[in-house]
């Protein structure tokens, strides 16, 4: 017998029909739909993604092997399957999640992105991380703890990126014994928080991610649930916001000019804007306009490569031809005619701070919207979020992981808009110009919830010209 | 929830995918997705960084990133040099496919040569002959000789567990370290390599592709690649599990025995730690379907070096390997 087999003999069996695993990682035909974990430490976010992975048969032997492993190396009587996603030294010490890690399965309706973020308020910027790109968080919440800090924060941080869904994980359910009413009340209060921040259905499972109950395989544990294992949901959702509805923006990335360099002399005279298509649709024909210019001109050709297409979508990198050589370089944004956005100095918004030391008024920057970096000087702070009654106070300065509410003055005109029209129109980064560190998540017109809406008057307006 | 609720949202996400209606509705197949955000990502950094570069092995990733990176600046040529982190233990066929690649393209190739470095002193032979681990020092010494600010990389975030954790857009300091504990956040598809003088950035703009992905990537576009990632029959012995070739670098030891098998390579790195496995697969639509029923990692059945600690490739990249 192996080391292996006797290893496993004297394991706790894992659920596992098949001995010998095959994946399921075949290219699907399905969407794609990218998850990220959120909820406080110790919650069960970690185990509850290796739980996925495991019973989706997507773990293959040899990671299964090594976690094993190590988990009998630590005296555990079963495998923790949180170490498929905790893969860093200092993680595996100490039992946690520092920061995200991606993991890929498939089913045969769809294929995920897991983001696995951490719970502990001092790794918040890698949570925010996660979330920006996913399509859905999975909110855990443990059964015997109900909503704690970091669930509010997560859950505010969440409707503040507005993640097009929430699915609540209420964990642990095993250890209060499968009960129904501790599922009620704990859902009762997440759906109480939930609503104060503004996000709509946010479906609960009863789930066990330890054994598995209600994750994968519907469980005979809890009888009075009727509705859909995680699994089940997850396959089920719409894919997400559709950015092919919004209107067409491609923030210029690139002017690809070959001239003498070309490697065929028929592309000598090419210029072509290279950029992704960050909403929208556009087509060979359509007028367009570049901005913050306002010049006007018509698409004559979208490369992609060597192939030349008749139009283009969200999320496509392409490059695009015009009839006319107006002066459009890196940073500018082609829109559509009809409503383009009026590029402007001034933004109001909420902002995740993620720096170090915290950000006060006055205090230069450099912002990152699209392609384009522009420096820009904090006029005032609005307010901050205040987690325990989930209102914006006064506040002076914003530290590390507060959520507030920032006037921003730019040095140059920029094509924003409103988030919650466009995630991608309405995204911003606020940087240190000095280290290059990225200090804060910023949502162009975003606000915060307030009894009464008194932002504290910008001082000293006549020192920002920049 | 009940179940009729259930079956509105199918209804709703096969709506969604119907694709070409006037007001949106399109959706990008998931290869195309990907290569959408890798073309993103290595234009944003040409945008942004100084003097990037790419790292070009020979190998299957690399290969994809570069055909990526001529897609990106199509009809202009790529705007940067290759560099390659020569173990002087590659296998001929990948160099020779190097050479060529190189030369079709009318790209820069840069070589650092672990090979050199052992000959004068600077580096010495491990006692067990792997040189993955030497590759960091010359990487690095190329990296500020040629004064690169950014260098792509085609590491994949499912290939191993240190790196699942790694950004796309990932900074080094000025000894090349990674420190994972403190790593910059990462938002939308906003990429931000900025940093201070003597850091630099390591960018991997496939880290969201699979093994499968890849496969099924280079079968879409018929990308060539080296020939020994296709079944050949080869002379190749057992260690720890792997069928290594009879090569100059890697001969049996007493008791391990020297079989002709039909093999082909999952990854190419160094000839005296990458493993071949057995396998039928000639074409890459039979490759596709061999991966996606592989039950091992492709690291797993074909690295050594990995398998030296449960974080051996955390401690390297720490270090400032790839
Ligand atoms: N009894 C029980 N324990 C669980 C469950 N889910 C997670 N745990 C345990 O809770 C602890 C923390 O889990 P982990 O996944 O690391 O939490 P994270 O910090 O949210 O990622 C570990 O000891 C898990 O084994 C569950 O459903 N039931
Ligand atoms: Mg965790």
């Amino acid at each position: 017998m192996s080391p292996h087999e006797v290893l496993r003999s004297s394991f706790a069996p894992l659920r596992r029909e098949d001995p010998d695993m095959t994946t399921t990682t075949v290219p699907t035909t399905g969407t794609l739909l990218r998850l990220a974990t959120a909820g406080s430490v110790d919650d069960g976010k970690s185990t509850l993604v290796g739980r996925l992975l495991h019973d989706t048969k997507s773990v293959l032997s040899d990671q299964l092997a090594a976690v094993e492993r190590v988990s009998r190396d630590r005296g555990l009587t079963a495998a923790d399957l949180a170490l498929l996603t905790d893969g860093l030294r200092a993680e595996r010490e100490q039992g946690i999640t520092i920061d995200v890690a991606y993991r890929y399965f498939a089913t045969a309706r769809r294929s995920f992105v897991l983001a696995d973020c951490p719970g502990h308020v001092q790794y918040t910027r890698n949570t925010v991380t996660g979330s920006s790109t996913a399509d859905v968080v999975v909110l855990l919440v443990d059964a015997r703890k109900g909503v704690l800090e970091q669930t509010r924060r997560h859950l505010a941080v969440t409707a503040l990126l507005r993640v097009p869904h929430v699915v609540v994980a209420v964990n642990k359910i095993d250890l209060v014994d499968f009960s129904a009413e501790v599922f009620e009340r704990v859902n009762a209060e997440v759906q109480a928080v939930a609503r104060e921040l503004g996000v709509e259905d946010a479906i609960a499972i009863p789930v066990s991610a330890l054994d598995g109950d209600n994750i994968a395989d519907r469980s005979t544990r809890t009888p009075w649930y009727a509705g859909p294992t995680l699994l089940e949901l997850l396959e089920s959702l719409p894919p997400s916001d559709d950015p092919t509805r919004e209107a067409f923006r491609l923030p210029v990335q690139l002017v690809i000019r070959p001239q003498g360099a070309a490697r065929d002399e028929a592309h000598r005279d090419y210029r072509g804007y290279a950029g992704h298509v960050a909403s929208g649709v556009v087509r060979v024909g359509d007028e367009v306009v570049a901005l913050p210019s306002g010049k006007r001109s018509t698409v004559t050709g979208i490369d992609l490569g060597k192939r030349s297409l008749d139009e283009a979508f969200a999320p496509q990198s392409v490059t695009l031809r015009l009839a006319d050589e107006i002066d459009i370089s890196r940073g500018d944004v082609i829109a559509s005619v009809a409503d383009a956005p009026e590029p402007t100095q001034d933004i109001r918004g909420v902002v995740c701070w993620l720096g170090d030391a915290p950000l006060r008024p006055g205090q230069r920057l450099l912002l990152k919207h699209g392609s384009r970096t522009v420096q820009t000087a904090v006029r005032a702070i609005d307010g901050a979020l205040d987690l325990d009654d989930l209102q914006a106070v006064p506040s002076e300065a914003l530290s590390l992981n507060d959520i507030g509410l920032v006037t921003l003055r730019l040095a140059s005109p920029v094509p924003v808009e409103n988030y919650s029209t466009s995630r991608r129109g309405g995204s911003f980064l606020l940087i240190d110009a000095h280290d290059g560190r990225t200090v804060a998540a910023g949502m162009v017109g975003a606000t915060l919830p307030t009894s009464a809406d008194a932002p504290t008057q910008p001082e000293g307006d006549e020192e920002w010209d920049i | 929830m009940s179940a009729s609720t259930i079956d509105e949202l199918e209804t709703t996400a096969a709506a969604a995918d119907s694709p070409t209606t006037d007001h949106g509705g399109r959706v990008l197949s998931q290869l195309d997705a990907l290569e959408a955000e890798a073309i993103l990502v290595i234009r944003e950094m040409v945008g942004e960084l100084e003097r990037p570069a790419l790292l070009f092995s020979g190998g299957k990733d690399s290969v994809v990133m570069l055909h990526l990176a001529v897609k990106a600046f199509w009809p202009a040529p790529i705007p940067f040099p290759v560099l390659h982190v020569d173990t002087g233990h590659n296998f001929p066929e990948v160099l020779e496919y190097r050479d060529e690649t190189v030369e079709r393209l009318g790209l820069r190739l840069e070589v650092a040569s672990v090979q050199d470095y052992i000959d004068d002193g600077r580096l010495r032979e491990r006692a067990d002959g792997l040189r993955n681990a030497l590759q960091t020092q010359p990487l690095l010494d190329a990296i500020n000789e040629h004064r690169f600010d950014g260098v792509f990389g085609g590491g994949r975030r499912d290939e191993e567990k240190a790196r699942a954790k790694e950004r796309i857009v990932s900074l080094r300091d000025e000894f090349g370290q990674w420190d994972p504990k403190n790593q910059r956040p990462e938002l939308w598809n906003l990429f931000n390599p900025r940093h201070r003088p003597g850091e630099h950035v390591r960018v991997f703009p496939i880290s969201n592709w699979t093994e499968v992905d890849v496969w099924s990537y280079i079968e879409r576009e018929n990308i060539p690649l080296a020939p020994l990632y296709y079944a050949h029959e080869r002379e190749v012995f057992q260690r720890d599990g792997m069928w290594l070739a009879v090569g100059p670098y890697s001969q049996p030891r007493e008791g391990e025995t020297v079989e002709t098998r039909l093999v082909r390579y999952r990854t190419v790195g160094d000839m005296s730690c990458t493993g071949a496995v057995e396998s039928p697969a000639r074409t890459n639509a039979e490759i596709v379907v061999e991966v996606a029923a592989s039950t091992l990692t492709e690291r797993g059945a074909t690295r050594a070096d990995d398998r030296i600690s449960e974080a051996a490739m955390e401690d390297r990249k720490k270090e400032g390997y790839f």
